[in-house]
């Protein structure tokens, strides 16, 4: 049976009542947004990239207490990281939330994200937790146009 | 487990009001979620099926099945018997002067799109309006967008007041000789707003301009009368009214019928085909093209039949009884705001919570077996009027009880636990 604790784990409790990074950020040099249309979840992330590597995150937006923790631990998470390390990142919590872990070897350290691991057990709130995942791949893209949760890959698990 | 919403409410003719005994009927309601009684509360979005709805769809395969107004064997006929008959139940139970007057489409939003792509098609053109109010589904938006892009023609949106109520003053300004059809739903899905209709249809056939009605969520809840409410067409889905998903009915007076061009081409539309020329059938055959969904069609007229022994007034009496304990429950909780409180309303009731989700809401509600709807219900240009990105919604049907509604107050509290 799934469990409500295993889901919203102090951390996350903590996170969506109190978010990390919530803020503009004037000079970012990407920013990306991402939306479920499904539950109407918004989430704006703003990226300073110097070189490769993310020196400054931040968000804003307004969502579920997954999505918002989701978002505000990605900002914690990620800062100072490389392009490649943040590619990585994303798959390793990809596969946590889905339930299909990653071989133990390929996939580095998850550290707080691992406080995401009940969400498995929540099929309809997969995409709570990867909105601002998907919307950092498109930020790390440069790209413009509105993320969906619709078309992620994670469609099967809509929350309708 | 539960008890009774009224204990033994004793009605002329009938069996006092055993609600235990009506959920018997209802074989799903009969279980265990995450290890608690299933509470299901999401009856707008669809409601459960009595025994004799599974089971004439069953027998309908075991005994008849066969296609309708083809054949001349035995079981065609006893099909299309059946089939027809159901088109009668139909009729009675939206008071239609005619058979022909019921259109068989797949559900609501077919029923409207059917309009739009025949009636509409014909009728508006560039520069012309529809009107629509700001408490539609989408099913009762996107149609007539889709319309209006491809006409040149302009949708126009009566507003609501703080209460979800619609502001007939406003309406009436908007009725302007542009506006070839207002399309406005009976009661909202997610206000639960019961819209003034007869007032509607008055003044919009005071300027010559039709009315077509949104039932999906009223035809559960109240005895329609469309010869009372004098609209053009009707249109509701059978899933809400405890019958077959993928059926529905279009009402529409048999004048107006009669003038539409058809909506798809195939069998059963014609009356004779060549190549160079089509006839077409008369009303209602002229827009059932196809072999319909025959036994979903048998599913609703037991659903209808069931509606009728138990009876359309008692359940409204019922819901209202579930409505105002629910309302009055849920006022109590501090920081619960509800969402929608029309001075007429049906047993819908959306909520938000300070600093809570509704996502989040309806996640630890599941956990306690309460079954409820949140997001934002197909109806996100409301939910931008009400400055809401979503609502958390209960929806009741006859077979909620008030321990029911007891359940869903002590969940909530339970989220306010979660979340404080």
């Amino acid at each position: 049976m799934p469990d409500l604790s295993g889901l919203y784990q102090e951390v996350i409790l903590d996170h969506s009542k109190r978010p990390r990074n919530f803020r503009v950020l004037p000079d970012a040099s990407q920013q990306a947004d991402g939306y479920n249309p499904l539950c109407g979840d918004k989430v704006k992330l703003y990226l300073r990239l110097e070189g490769d590597r993310i020196s400054d995150i931040s968000f804003q937006g307004a969502g579920c207490a997954i999505s918002t923790a989701s978002a505000s631990i990605l900002t914690e998470t990620v800062k100072g990281k490389t392009r490649a390390e943040a590619d990585a990142l994303f798959d390793a919590f990809h596969a946590l939330v889905t339930g299909q872990p990653l071989p133990g070897d390929q996939h580095p350290p998850l550290g707080k994200l691992a406080v995401f691991s009940g969400v498995s057990e929540f099929p309809v709130r997969v995409k709570c937790a990867t909105l601002a995942w998907h919307t950092l791949k498109s930020a790390l893209r440069g790209g413009s146009e509105v993320v969906s949760t619709e078309g992620s890959g994670d469609e099967d698990l809509a929350a309708r | 487990m539960a008890t009774s919403t009224s204990e033994a409410v004793a009605v002329e003719g009938r069996e006092p009001w055993d609600v235990e005994r009506i959920r018997e009927d209802f074989p799903v309601l009969r279980q265990t979620v995450h290890g608690k009684p299933l509470v299901y509360l999401d009856n707008a979005a669809t409601a459960q099926k009595p025994l004799a709805v599974i089971d004439a769809e069953r027998n309908f395969y075991l005994r008849d099945n066969a296609n309708v107004h083809r054949g001349v064997h035995a079981l065609s006929e006893r099909a299309t018997r059946a089939y027809e008959e159901v088109r009668t139940k139909v009729q009675r139970l939206l008071n239609a002067r005619e058979a022909r007057e019921i259109v068989f489409v797949r559900g609501t939003t077919e029923a409207i799109n059917l309009v739009a792509a025949t009636y509409g098609r014909k009728n508006v053109q560039a520069g012309d309006e529809i009107l629509i109010s700001a408490m539609e589904h989408h099913s009762n938006i996107v149609p007539w967008q889709m319309l209006c892009e491809e006409k040149g023609a302009r949708l126009r949106v009566a507003p609501i007041n703080d209460r979800g109520e619609l502001m007939l003053d406003e309406y009436e300004k908007l009725l302007g000789s542009r506006v070839k059809l207002v399309a406005v739903t009976h009661v909202s899905n997610v206000l639960g707003t019961i819209n003034p209709l007869p007032e509607i249809v008055a003044l919009a056939h005071q300027r010559g301009i039709p009315v077509l009605v949104d039932g999906a969520q009223a035809a559960p809840h109240l005895k329609v009368d469309v010869q009372q409410i004098d609209c053009d067409f009707y249109a509701f889905s059978s899933h809400k009214v405890f019958g077959p998903t993928g059926i529905g009915a279009l009402y529409g007076k048999a004048r107006l019928l009669e003038a539409m061009p058809p909506y798809q081409g195939g069998g059963d539309m014609i009356s004779s085909v060549t190549f160079e020329k089509t006839l077409y059938n008369v009303i209602p055959y002229k827009f059932e093209a196809g072999t319909p969904n025959i036994a979903a069609t048998i599913g609703l007229g037991a659903a209808i039949d069931y509606l009728e022994r138990i009876g359309l007034e008692r359940i409204a009496r019922q819901e209202r009884e579930l409505l105002v304990y629910a309302t009055e429950s849920l006022s109590r909780i501090p920081g619960l705001r509800i969402i929608g409180t029309a001075r007429e309303k049906a047993a819908v009731i959306s909520f938000v919570m300070d600093g809570i989700h509704p996502h989040d809401i309806g996640t630890v509600l599941d956990q306690e077996g309460v079954a409820i709807r949140t997001g934002h219900h197909c109806a996100q240009p409301l939910m931008e009027w009400f400055g809401i990105p979503a609502t958390a919604r209960a929806s009741f049907a006859f077979y909620n009880t008030q321990e029911e509604v007891e359940t869903l107050v002590r969940s909530i509290e339970k989220v306010k636990e979660i979340f404080q």
